[in-house]
């Protein structure tokens, strides 16, 4: 019998705004994960020295963030120099696919320890700054039928009949849950404020809720992706789906996921390695799944990858107590709800990434985290967390509660 | 030397005249390696490049590229690196080299000049300067791409690769494909001259260390970034992902950007010969072709003076008759412009006029232009106005007692031998000829709609249309600027009838249950311009009910049988059961809310739509292009279309049928004839009888012959 891969913590830094006003603007990525790091060997009183790898996911993984920005920050923050570190890149599924990562070292029995998240700076390493050739060679891009992912999130809305009023609606309440949730100290068990070398205080919560957001404010914004949708990527879009009379235009920049700086990680380990530490399980990594779906869209990967992981878990979509399932665009979240029944109480019941943002390498790790803690207070048993991913992809882990 | 002439003068400049032919032309790319030798071993002081001839300037150029077999791939890269090192080693001899343009500069012949270090072209207004092997199909191979995007940056670069504009000299110097401009051949020799004495050790800007390409790359500026990124999309938009050329220019272009000069020519060369294979190039080619033969009188008959028409006559100023009058006028022909009252022949002419304005707007026309355009317009209610015409073209409602009247009225005041001509685009013109006193001198001139901006005129030979008159016919078409084809007579002749199969083939698709958006909008990706169900809400279903109705009876009155089409039933239960008449009146396939765009009318999906019937994408499509194509075959059995070349540029430039394809008869060679055949028969199997090959269709697949 392989070994359970269990967690046995979870942390996160808040998500300050991913741009020159956000408060996180002034810390380097490497301070970002390599403070949080620490944070995780302090409050599990870790050796180091026990731990057989860093991994961390970063979607855009050059300059401040480039070389290998897991094992920089494992030296930046004065670890052994034994334990070694990796990058990884499933663009938004980054943080999650280094969780089930550590999960399948753990599980094949070769490793022992891992910890594993991701980090991303946006506010100083612009997205999609790396020019990859998804976008950036034309031979390739013409070959994917490439469209900007929020083109996607409009296509399906128009395919569902998501009117913007349904859209903004989804988006006030991620707000008004988040900020229930964040009041409530509902995060607060993962939650480690960014300081600054002398230990006082950067940040301490999620920066961008809002509050008093309303219908009547998210009405008057315009449509996010209307122009590059008539300049040129209506057309793509088209010709790979022609029964398409037109694409409504109904995501904003308050329904799509904001733009924000954070780290988050996670410390998976065997049950021998946690004995052997002193740490308890908090819970278990039950399966895990990936998946690739249309480019075009893009976005359609959160329901086959649930599916493909409660087949290999055994399991069905009733036996999930919750669900967080990243909230890249509203209608992503609204179509996983609707196809997969899910009740609505089920999901993203503290808000999601529309109201806190979602930093692209390490959201996986976050929303990992963020269900664990959830399952706790109350008392619940099993999660289930997804992603949308670009190129097409999607992923999923399913977990237990201990 | 066969392309290459080389001379040096006493300051000891050599002269090298160039004439490339076309991108497999071996000969010239070993003789420029050989002047290269020579240019090295004479030491010369600097070198004056002269381009001769355009490339694939000819027929024999274009159909060697015709013959172009993929087999030839490894002998077509090695002509290409050979003219690309022969190019490289000219910028690099360390000696100053100016191209000297006082001819056409095009294609390769550009290329070569982008490989001296200044070009100068003289000011003659018939100086054609340019990269146009985007139109047929192809790309620059020989560093038109590379050096280009290092000369301008990319996004000043991809349009003159992708669009292949050709710019007088004046243009080409603001679009900076050439650094100077001087008065005459003579000032031209001088500032060659002297540039070469005043730089004698001349490099290119690439060649230098530390070289940036204007404007940066993707990986250096995030605004070119954001310009490739976008570019795949834009063209997506404009091609529909039709026509690979413009696909590779871009990719080129960009990947080009990231590696030094020579990788980029490497790359550059690979993405051209990859083209030459394509079928898309081919037909373009093909059409270039078969253009040039119209062009060149191919269908008109032998033995007859070219004659030019003095003064014009048109009967009806309605939308067609207004826009018949302007473009003949536009060229210099007296018009009279005649209706029953001179208030509508005034309103007529005043069409003319609005044109003309929105010429002027965008800085097309002036002033003069119009005012003498319009004085040679002669509006009237009066006949004998058209007294000494030497051709009257009616353009009254296709009702035959009336085309018969005012036939009647008219031709008496034509010059002598003067030709009567029917616009009509459905009536057959032998019974139209038959109100004639003089039916030799009666032809069809269908013009399509609107006449100012389609290139084509289809001439119908009645049964006793005379050759004199057809090749005074064709003339006149030629006077005016459009491309004529010539067709025998019948029903529809030949654009109409098969437009009617591809409107038809839409009402078919609907009765199958598919979704018209889709009917419409794979229309749109196999290359037609509009959808036939948005097309049918233009002309109106109205018009469309009226039509028939007028066919059906006068193949009753011939004593035929009429066969019953997808549109007639579709067309009776949307016009007589829900009054659904057209764009113009209700709507009709569609609904036009006054805000907003178009959407399918509820109704439509009721009526017809099967969400089970599941009929595969590609079948669509091919029914389609298929279903027009099939009836192009018909015509020309039947004798309709006399020739292969009427029907693929009538196709192309009077329907609509997609350019890329070459036409509807080219079409079929593209797909492979038996193919074509054994692909018809499946759609028989699936669909019905109009997709069964006719007979010329499978004598040609059984013969493996194609339709030339």
């Amino acid at each position: 019998m392989s070994p359970e891969a269990y967690i046995y913590d979870a942390v996160r830094t808040p998500r300050g705004k991913g741009r020159y006003d956000g408060s996180l603007y002034e810390i380097k990525p490497v301070a970002l994960l390599g403070d949080l790091l620490n944070a995780l060997k302090e409050r599990n009183e870790l050796d180091p020295a026990r731990i057989d790898d860093v991994v961390a996911g970063c979607v855009v993984p050059i300059g401040e963030q480039g070389s290998n920005i897991a094992k920089t920050a494992a030296l930046y923050a004065g670890w052994d120099d034994s334990v070694p570190g990796m990058q990884l890149n499933r663009f938004c599924g980054s943080g999650l696919e280094a969780v089930n990562l550590a999960a399948m070292k753990v599980r094949s029995g070769w490793e022992d320890l891992v910890v594993a998240g991701g980090v991303e700076s946006m506010s100083r390493v612009r997205m999609g700054s790396d020019n990859g050739p998804m976008n950036k060679d034309p031979e390739t891009s013409i070959r994917i039928g490439y469209v900007p992912q929020g083109i996607g999130a409009d296509v399906i809305a128009t395919m569902e009949g998501f009117s913007r009023e349904d859209i903004d609606a989804f988006a006030l309440d991620s707000h008004r849950k988040a900020a229930a949730a964040s009041e409530n100290g509902y995060f607060s068990r993962s939650l480690v404020p960014v300081r600054d070398r002398n230990g006082l205080m950067i940040l301490e919560h999620d920066e961008t809720i809002r509050k008093n957001a309303s219908m009547e404010k998210m009405a008057k914004l315009p449509p996010a992706f209307e122009s590059l949708g008539s300049a040129g990527y209506d057309a793509v879009m088209m010709t790979k789906y022609p029964q398409l009379d037109a694409i409504d235009y109904v995501h904003t920049s308050a329904s799509s996921s904001g733009i924000v700086d954070g780290a988050g990680m996670v410390l998976i380990g065997s049950e021998a390695a946690g004995k052997a530490t002193g740490l308890t399980p908090r819970g278990r990594i039950v399966a895990t799944a990936t998946v690739g779906v249309c480019p075009t869209i893009m976005l359609l990967g959160p329901m086959p990858a649930t599916r493909k992981v409660l087949a290999k878990a055994e399991m069905s979509i009733d036996d999930i107590d919750l669900f967080e399932v990243n909230e890249a665009f509203a209608s992503v979240v609204m179509k996983f709800k609707k196809e997969m029944e899910v009740p609505p109480e089920k999901i993203n019941v503290n808000g999601g990434a529309i109201a806190m943002g979602h930093p692209l390498g390490a959201t996986g790790a976050m929303l990992l985290g963020t269900l664990l803690d959830e399952l706790e207070r109350r008392n619940l048993r099993y999660g289930l967390c997804t992603l949308c991913v670009a190129e097409g992809m999607g992923i999923a882990t399913i977990i237990e509660r201990l | 030397m066969k392309n290459i002439r080389y001379e040096k003068d006493g300051e000891n400049i050599a002269t090298l005249v160039l004439s490339p032919t076309h991108p497999l032309d071996r000969t010239f790319a070993e003789e420029l390696n050989r002047t290269l030798v020579t240019l090295e071993k004479d030491q010369v002081a600097g070198v004056v490049l002269i381009p001769e001839k355009g490339t694939v300037s000819d027929g024999s150029d274009l159909r060697e590229l015709l013959a172009y077999d993929p087999s030839q791939k490894e002998e077509a890269i090695e002509i290409s690196f050979l003219l690309q090192q022969a190019l490289r080693k000219l910028e690099t001899l360390g000696k100053p080299v100016v191209a000297a343009i006082n001819g056409p500069a095009l294609g390769e012949g550009y290329e070569i000049c982008l490989a001296a270090h200044r070009r100068i072209a003289t000011e003659d207004p018939v100086i054609r300067i340019g990269l146009p092997q985007v139109g047929l199909g192809l790309m620059p191979g020989s560093g038109g791409v590379s050096r280009l995007v290092r000369l301008l940056g990319l996004e000043k670069a991809l349009p003159c690769l992708q669009e292949g504009g050709l710019l007088g000299p004046k243009d080409a110097f603001k679009a900076g494909l050439i650094d100077e401009v001087a008065e005459d051949e003579k000032d031209l020799r001088k500032k060659a001259r002297a540039w070469i004495l005043g730089h004698p050790e001349a490099r290119q800007p690439w060649d230098e260390k530390n070289f940036q390409i204007p404007g940066g790359t993707m990986l250096t500026n995030p605004r070119v970034a954001q310009f490739v990124s976008l570019a795949p999309a834009r063209l997506k938009k404009k091609t529909r992902g039709l026509y690979p050329a413009e696909e590779k220019i871009l990719s080129a272009a960009a990947e080009g950007m990231l590696v030094n000069v020579d990788a980029a020519l490497r790359i550059e060369g690979r993405y051209m010969v990859e083209l030459l294979a394509t079928p898309v190039a081919k037909n373009l080619i093909s059409f270039s072709l078969q253009t040039a033969a119209i062009k060149a009188g191919g269908s008109r008959p032998k033995g007859f003076e070219q004659q030019r028409v003095r003064k014009l006559g048109i009967l009806g100023a309605g939308m067609m008759g207004a826009g018949i009058a302007c473009v003949s006028a536009g060229k210099g022909i007296e018009v009279v412009l005649k209706d029953v009252e001179l208030q509508k022949a005034e309103k007529g002419k005043s069409h003319s006029a609005r044109l003309m304005d929105k010429q002027i707007a965008r800085g097309r026309a002036t002033e003069e232009q119009k005012e003498a355009l319009l004085s040679r317009i002669h509006p009237t209610a009066d006949a004998s106005d058209l007294s000494g015409c030497d051709l009257i073209i009616e353009a009254v409602f296709e009702d035959v007692p009336l085309k018969n009247a005012v036939t009647r009225e008219a031709e008496v005041h034509l010059a002598e031998g003067g030709i009567f001509a029917s616009n009509t685009s459905t009536l057959p013109i032998t019974g139209l000829a038959e109100a004639s006193k003089n039916p030799a001198n009666f032809i069809g001139l269908h013009f399509f709609s609107p006449v100012d901006r389609m290139p084509l005129v289809e001439i119908i030979c009645g049964r006793r249309t005379s050759d004199e008159t057809l090749a005074r016919s064709f003339d006149f078409v030629q006077q005016i600027g459009k491309a004529p084809i010539v067709v025998n007579d019948s029903r529809g002749f030949y654009t109409s009838r098969v437009f009617g199969t591809f409107l038809d083939e839409g009402c078919a698709l609907l009765e199958d249950g598919v979704d018209p958006l889709l009917i419409d909008n794979l229309s749109k990706l196999d290359g037609m311009p509009v959808g036939p169900l948005t097309i049918r809400d233009e002309v109106s279903q109205k018009l469309g009910v009226s039509v028939r109705k007028a066919n059906i009876k006068m193949v009753e009155e011939e004593g035929g049988t009429w066969k019953e089409m997808a549109s007639d039933r579709v067309l009776r239960v949307v016009t007589e059961e829900h009054g659904r008449l057209g764009k113009a009146y209700n709507g009709g396939f569609y609904d036009y809310p006054e805000n907003g765009r178009k959407r399918v009318w509820p109704k439509l999906y009721e009526l017809f739509y099967k969400p089970d019937a599941h009929i595969p994408r590609q079948d669509i499509q091919d029914r389609i292009l298929f279903r027009q194509a099939i009836e192009a075959v018909k015509c020309l059995e039947e004798g309709v279309l006399r020739s292969v070349a009427d029907c693929n540029i009538g196709s192309i430039l009077g329907i609509g049928f997609p350019r890329y394809t070459g036409g509807q008869l080219q079409y079929i060679n593209t797909y492979g004839v038996r193919r074509f055949v054994e692909r018809a028969n499946e759609l028989t199997e699936k669909y019905g009888e109009r997709f069964t090959p006719p007979q010329l269709l499978m004598q040609k697949a059984e013969k493996g012959e194609l339709f030339v």
